[in-house]
C-alpha cells in the first residue's frame, strides 16, 4: 500500500517533469519564431531563414512529441491511482483526483481536435494551464489514496462524472479561445496588432471565435448530460432528492444558464463576437469557481467531498 | 438567420418613433410582447436568472440547510429581518426569484410560438433560387472540368442528394443551376429543446407542489409506518394531501456498518446496511429488503432512502425513590464524521426532582494527557460524558420542545464539592450515584439508529423525460450544420472542347460552421465521380 503510494506520487511528479520541457520547449519556440513566423502558418510578411524555420519546426515536434507522452503519463498515473485503490475504482473520489483527470481531459482533449480545428497555435496556453493545475493539485490538494466514501459508491459517479470533467476540459479549451479572441480583437481594435508575437501567430478573430463556439457547443450538451440528467439521477438516488439546490447544485445551474446566454448571444445582434466572448469567460469562471471555490465557501453542500456527511440536527417538537 | 430576421425588429423598436404616450393599449401591449419575447431579453433574464441563483449558494436556505439558516440567523441580528423579508432563506421560493422565471417561462413560449409557425412553413419550403453572383458568397469555388454541362448538372445533384440534401426542382430559367438545402432539422432541434425546458419545468413543479418528503430517525429494532404522525420533520409540497401517503410500513430489524481500521480511509465508514422487514399495506405480505445508500426501497410511488445513522446510548436514570424515571435509547446527534455525538436525556418523573442530561457520547472513546477524545466512529468503548440540571427543566410551561434541547434556563446545574460543573463519564454498565440523594444514572447499552428519508415525487419521470429531449434536441440544435449550397454551370468560357465552367457556391446558416470545407469536399466529388482518374483544374 504505502509502496503504491510512492508510486503514485512519483509517477504524478513523472508526469509534471515531462510537462516541463514541453513548456520549455513550446517557449523558446516563441523567441524563435519571432519575425521568422511560425511553423505552421507562417505570416506572410516574413520570410524565414532556413536554419530558424527547421528550428522551430523541429521545437515544435519536440513539443508535441512530449505533450503526447506528457498526456500518456498523466493517463498511466491516472490508471495506477485508481488501482492502487483497494478495491479498485475509478480516480474520482476527491478534488485532487478531479483536478488530475479534469487536466488530462483538457490535454486530451485539446491533441484529439488539435488537427481537426487546427490547434497548434493554442500548445503553450494549453500546457502551461494543465502544467499550472497539476502542480496546485500536487501541492495544496493532494491526498493519499482511500477507498470511496459510501454515497460516492456508484456507477452513476462514473457517468456524471465523466461527462463533468469532460464538459470541463471542452470549456476550458473553449474558454482559451475566447480569451485570446478579447485580447486580439483589443489589439486589433487599438490598432496596435503586430505582425509578431505570440497573437500575430493565432489565427483571425473569426477563427477563434469559431473554435470557441465549436468548443463550447460540444461541451455544452455533454455538461447539460451530467448537470441536468445524471446528477439529479443520482442524486435521487444517494441523498432521495433529485434537485435540492445544494450550492454545487445552484453553481452548475448557474454555469449552465451562463452558457446558454453564450449561445443566444451568438446568435443575437449587438451582442456577437466581444461580448458573446466575455461571457464564455463568466461562464469558465463560475465554472471553476464551483469546482475548486464552492468546497471551501460553503459548509452546507453536500458535494463537500472531504467531510463525511453529517446530519443535520432534526428538529423534532416533543408533544407533551 | 431566419430566427434573427425575426426578432430583429422587436430589438429595435419601431423607427417611427411616436412617443409613448401615442401608443394606444393595444398597440403598447404589442410592444411590450414584442420586447418580452425578443432574443436580447431573452438573453437578459438569463442572466438575471444565473444572478439571482447566487444568494441561494451563499446564506444558509430554509429548506435546504434550516440548521445553518438558523444558525446564520443567530449570528446576524440586524441583517435577519431584512433578509427574511427579501426571502433570502427561501431563495428558490421567494416572490423574486419566481419573476424571473415566470417571465423567462413567458418569453419562452412568445419565443417558440411564432417560431414553430415560421419553421413549419420553412420547413416545406423548397430550397431558394441561386444567388446571381456566386462569387460574393464567402465560401466559393470556380474551376474547369471535362464533361457537358448537363452531365455536370446531373453528377451534381446525385451527390448532393447522397448527402441528402434537399433538390429545389428545376424551373424555367434555372436551368443550368442547382439549389440545394439541408439540416431543416437544426431549427426542429432547437425547438425542441426549447419546449422540453417547459416540460422539464412543468415536472419539477409538479415534484414541488404534489410530492413530499419526510425524514424519521428510527432505532435498531423500531417501526415505522407511513403516516405523517410518525415523521420527525417533514416537508409537504403545497398542493399536498395526506391521503397520497401509501400505507406501508416496515421495521429495521438490524443496521451494520463497516469500519475501516486501516489505511488512509481509516475511521471512515463503509458499507452501510440497514436490514427491513416491509409490507406495502396493511394485510399484504411480509419483504425483507436490505436498504442501503444509492439502493433507496421503492414501494409503489414512495422511496425509502438510508440517509443517516448514528448512536442511542441505553441510559436509565433513577429518582432519589429507587424508582426507574427514565429507561431506553436516546438519540444522539454525530457532530462529527467520527461520530462524537451530542445529545439529551429529560427524565422529568424522577421523584425529589426532573432530572435532566446533557453532553457527548463517544463511539470509541480514548484519552489523551487527560484529555478525552473519540477514536472513530466504531463503538468499541462507548462512553458517555454529560453534565446534570435539576430543578425545573422548563416542560412545566408545556410549550413543545425538541427533545435534542435541553431548557436550562431556570434548571440548576449540579455541581462537584469544589465547586467545578459535575461530569459524568460512564462506560457500558457503568452506573453513578448522583449527589444529594437525587438518584442514578446507569449507561446500559448502545443501539444504533438509522435516519431514513421517506419521499414521494411525481412528476420526476416527466422532468427527466423532458432533458432527456431537451439533450437531443440540442444536439440536433448545436450539430446538424443548416447550409444551402449552389452550383452554377456554363460552358467554358476560354471555349476549351466540351468544357463546362462550374461555379459552386455554400452557405451555412447556423454561423458556426466551415463551408469552406464543404465547397472543397464537393468539388472534388463532383470531378472524381465525372472522371474517376482525372485532376481537377
Ligand atoms: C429557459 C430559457 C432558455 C434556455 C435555457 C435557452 C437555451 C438555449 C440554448 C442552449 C440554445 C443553443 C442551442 C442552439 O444554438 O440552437 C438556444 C438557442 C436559441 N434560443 Fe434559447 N433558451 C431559452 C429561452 C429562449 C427564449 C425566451 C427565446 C426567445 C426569444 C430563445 C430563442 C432562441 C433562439 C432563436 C435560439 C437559436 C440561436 C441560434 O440559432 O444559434 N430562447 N437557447
Amino acid at each position: 500500500m504505502v509502496y503504491f503510494l510512492a508510486l503514485l506520487a512519483h509517477l504524478a511528479e513523472w508526469s509534471l517533469l515531462r510537462k516541463v520541457p514541453v513548456e520549455a520547449t513550446a517557449e523558446a519556440r516563441e523567441p524563435v519564431a519571432v519575425g521568422a513566423g511560425a511553423p505552421l502558418d507562417p505570416p506572410p510578411s516574413a520570410t524565414p531563414d532556413e536554419r530558424t524555420t527547421e528550428r522551430v519546426a523541429m521545437s515544435a515536434r519536440l513539443g508535441l512529441l512530449l505533450t503526447v507522452l506528457a498526456a500518456a503519463v498523466h493517463l498511466v498515473a491516472l490508471v495506477a491511482r485508481g488501482m492502487a485503490a483497494e478495491p479498485a475504482r475509478v480516480p474520482w473520489g476527491n478534488m485532487y483526483e478531479f483536478t488530475i483527470s479534469g487536466t488530462f481531459v483538457v490535454a486530451a482533449l485539446y491533441l484529439a481536435t488539435r488537427k481537426r480545428f487546427g490547434l497548434a497555435w493554442m500548445a503553450p496556453i494549453v500546457v502551461g494551464v494543465v502544467l499550472a493545475l497539476l502542480m496546485v493539485a500536487v501541492i495544496w490538494l493532494y491526498q493519499p489514496v482511500g477507498p470511496l466514501r459510501e454515497a460516492l459508491n456508484s456507477y452513476w459517479l462514473v457517468i456524471h462524472v465523466v461527462s463533468a470533467i469532460i464538459a470541463t476540459g471542452a470549456f476550458t479549451l473553449g474558454g482559451i479561445a475566447s480569451s485570446l479572441f478579447l485580447l486580439k480583437d483589443r489589439a486589433e481594435r487599438r490598432g496596435t496588432a503586430t505582425t509578431t508575437g505570440y497573437l500575430a501567430r493565432v489565427p483571425s478573430t473569426a477563427v477563434l471565435d469559431r473554435v470557441s463556439y465549436r468548443m463550447h457547443a460540444f461541451a455544452f450538451p455533454v455538461w447539460t448530460f451530467a448537470v441536468l440528467i445524471t446528477g439529479p439521477i443520482w442524486a435521487h438516488e444517494a441523498w432521495a432528492s433529485y434537485w435540492s439546490w445544494d450550492p454545487k447544485e445552484v453553481w452548475a445551474f448557474i454555469t449552465w444558464v451562463v452558457y446558454a446566454a453564450y449561445l443566444h448571444a451568438r446568435a443575437t445582434a449587438g451582442w456577437k463576437g466581444r461580448n458573446a466572448a466575455i461571457l464564455a469567460l463568466v461562464g469558465m469562471a463560475t465554472l471553476w469557481f464551483n469546482f475548486i471555490g464552492i468546497n471551501y465557501f460553503s459548509t452546507s453542500s453536500m458535494h463537500s467531498y472531504a467531510d463525511a456527511a453529517v446530519i443535520a440536527p432534526a428538529e423534532v417538537p416533543v408533544v407533551d | 438567420m431566419s430566427t434573427d430576421q425575426q426578432q430583429r425588429p422587436a430589438a429595435a423598436p419601431d423607427p417611427g418613433s411616436r412617443r409613448a404616450g401615442e401608443l394606444d393599449a393595444r398597440e403598447l401591449g404589442r410592444y411590450v410582447w414584442r420586447q418580452l419575447t425578443s432574443m436580447r431579453t431573452a438573453l437578459v433574464l438569463l442572466l438575471l436568472l444565473a444572478l439571482a441563483a447566487v444568494p441561494g449558494s451563499i446564506i444558509p436556505q430554509e429548506s435546504v440547510d434550516s440548521f445553518g439558516a438558523r444558525q446564520w440567523k443567530e449570528q446576524h441580528e440586524t441583517l435577519t429581518p431584512i433578509y427574511e423579508r427579501l426571502g433570502l432563506f427561501d431563495v428558490y421560493g421567494s416572490a423574486w426569484f419566481a419573476a424571473v422565471y415566470v417571465l423567462l417561462m413567458v418569453s419562452l413560449v412568445g419565443c417558440i410560438l411564432p417560431r414553430t409557425k415560421h419553421y413549419w412553413r420553412a420547413a416545406r419550403a423548397v430550397p431558394p433560387r441561386a444567388p446571381r453572383h456566386l462569387d460574393r458568397l464567402p465560401d466559393h469555388t470556380s474551376y474547369v472540368v471535362a464533361a457537358t454541362p448537363e452531365q455536370v448538372l446531373e453528377t451534381a445533384r446525385a451527390e448532393l442528394r447522397r448527402r441528402r440534401y434537399r433538390l429545389r426542382p428545376a424551373q424555367d430559367g434555372e436551368e443550368l443551376t442547382v439549389s440545394a438545402e439541408r439540416g431543416y432539422l437544426r431549427e426542429a432541434g432547437n425547438l425542441l429543446f426549447h419546449l422540453s425546458v417547459i416540460v422539464v419545468l412543468v415536472g419539477f413543479a409538479m415534484g414541488g407542489l404534489l410530492g413530499y418528503k419526510g425524514g424519521v430517525i428510527l432505532l435498531e429494532g423500531q417501526g415505522f409506518s407511513n403516516n405523517l404522525t410518525q415523521y420527525d420533520d417533514f416537508v409537504p409540497g403545497s398542493l399536498f394531501t395526506a391521503d397520497e401517503m401509501e400505507p406501508f410500513s416496515f421495521d429495521v430489524d438490524r443496521f451494520d456498518v463497516e469500519w475501516l481500521t486501516e489505511g488512509p480511509g481509516q475511521g471512515q465508514a463503509q458499507g452501510f446496511e440497514a436490514g427491513l422487514t416491509y409490507r406495502t399495506a396493511p394485510g399484504e405480505q411480509y419483504r425483507t429488503y436490505d436498504l442501503r445508500v444509492n439502493h433507496p426501497l421503492r414501494i409503489g410511488d414512495s422511496e425509502v432512502f438510508l440517509v443517516g445513522h448514528g448512536y442511542a446510548p441505553v441510559i436509565t436514570v433513577r429518582g432519589g425513590d429507587g424508582e426507574v424515571a427514565y429507561s431506553g435509547p436516546t438519540v444522539f446527534l454525530p457532530q462529527d464524521a467520527s461520530f462524537f455525538s451530542f445529545g439529551v436525556v429529560k427524565a422529568l418523573a424522577a421523584e425529589p426532582q426532573a432530572i435532566g442530561l446533557e453532553g457527548f457520547f463517544y463511539p470509541f472513546f480514548a484519552s489523551l494527557d487527560g484529555e478525552p477524545f473519540n477514536v472513530m466512529g466504531d463503538d468499541q468503548n462507548p462512553v458517555v460524558s454529560v453534565n446534570v440540571y435539576t430543578g425545573d427543566l422548563g416542560l412545566e410551561d408545556g410549550e413543545s420542545q425538541s427533545v435534542y434541547i435541553l431548557d436550562k434556563e431556570d434548571a440548576t446545574q449540579l455541581e462537584r464539592e469544589d465547586g467545578r460543573p459535575l461530569r459524568l463519564d460512564l462506560a457500558v454498565g457503568d452506573t453513578v450515584e448522583l449527589p444529594d440523594g437525587l438518584g442514578s444514572v446507569t449507561f446500559e447499552s448502545v443501539t444504533p439508529w438509522v435516519r431514513v428519508q421517506v419521499s414521494q415525487t411525481p412528476g420526476k419521470g416527466i422532468a427527466l423525460g423532458g432533458v432527456v429531449l431537451a439533450l437531443v434536441g440540442l444536439c440536433g440544435s448545436l450539430f446538424i450544420r443548416p447550409r444551402r449550397v449552389w452550383l452554377r454551370v456554363a460552358a467554358a468560357p476560354d471555349g476549351e472542347d466540351g468544357g463546362t465552367r462550374v461555379d459552386l457556391a455554400a452557405l451555412d446558416r447556423s454561423g458556426g460552421g466551415d463551408t469552406a470545407a464543404v465547397v472543397d469536399d464537393l468539388r472534388l466529388a463532383i470531378v472524381e465521380a465525372l472522371h474517376p482518374t482525372q485532376e481537377d483544374r
